[in-house]
């Protein structure tokens, strides 16, 4: 496998009985790819929180997926609020999310932190107002 | 023990992927916050939840969870039932409640697997 695949998904913020489509989506396509496990959990999980993250915090967003033959990496970007402070939000335990969301099973603020432990790669790009975009890379070995 | 004996212990019904249930397990881990399951849980193959809506379902596939326990009686809907097919994931049902559900299998030899 010498050229990357690029894969593109629409994350909609109106049903979150669908958040995650995209990130199941991926995994089934790295268990055909023949991607190593390890890394396959680790994308799944840190995309799966990225993307709950676009439909909880951000309105939803788009997200694309390039896989090539040593890396992957995950770029999922919104229109929502923007993030005010990166530092305090990357705090496990923060958390704005309305109680409604935590009857939903989530809002414990461990994302983020999630996101940077199973990534090997993360950068966070924000603009009150405008939205957020993370970055994420995985390596395989 | 299997997916079976849980369905045993624990009194519950299988909802569905019966073709899965003789799988074995080791491990296993209860909470009602899918966030604390994506932060904490390592590998443990079954998630005893009160929770229930579709993302248990998706959060136990990213974790490679292969059986899911819905407590106090907590009964999926059809969207849940049929993404738990498509991914081969057996869907338990038991009126117990939490603790009580996890004292019973943990008395039976299952564990909560190792801390971090
Ligand atoms: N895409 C985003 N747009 C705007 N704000 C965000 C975004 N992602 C995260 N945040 C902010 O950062 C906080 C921390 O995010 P994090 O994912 O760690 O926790 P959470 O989503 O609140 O809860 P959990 O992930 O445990 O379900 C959020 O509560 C929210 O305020
Ligand atoms: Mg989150």
């Amino acid at each position: 496998m010498s050229n990357s695949i690029k894969l593109t998904y629409q994350v909609s913020d109106d049903d979150f009985t669908r958040a995650g489509e995209a990130s199941s989506n991926v995994k089934s396509k790295l268990k055909m790819m023949n991607v190593p496990p390890d890394a396959i959990r680790k994308v799944a999980i840190s995309m799966y929180e990225g993307e709950i993250n676009m439909v909880i915090h951000a309105n939803g967003g788009t997200i694309t997926v390039e896989i090539s033959k040593d890396c992957i990496t995950m770029v999922l970007a919104d229109k929502g609020p923007g993030i005010k402070n990166i530092e305090q939000a990357m705090q496990a335990g923060f958390s704005t999310a309305p109680d409604n969301i935590r009857t939903l099973g989530f809002g414990a603020g461990m994302g983020l932190p999630n996101m940077k432990k199973y990534s090997d790669e993360m950068d966070i790009q924000t603009e009150i107002g405008v939205g957020t975009t993370v970055t994420m890379k995985v390596y395989i070995q | 023990m299997t997916i079976k004996d849980i369905s045993e212990i624990l009194h519950a019904e299988v909802l569905c992927c019966e073709e899965n249930i003789t799988h074995e397990v080791h491990t296993a881990c209860g909470s009602d916050m899918m966030s604390d399951v994506l932060a904490y849980v390592k590998n443990q193959s079954v998630l005893l939840t009160g929770l229930c809506n579709p993302q248990v379902v998706r959060t136990a596939e990213m974790m490679d969870i292969i059986c899911i326990v819905f407590v106090r009686g907590k009964i999926p809907d059809e969207g849940m039932l049929e993404l738990a097919r498509e991914r081969g994931i057996p869907l338990l049902s038991t009126k117990h409640r939490m603790f009580n559900a996890c004292g019973l299998l943990y008395d039976k030899g299952l564990r909560g697997g190792d801390l971090k």
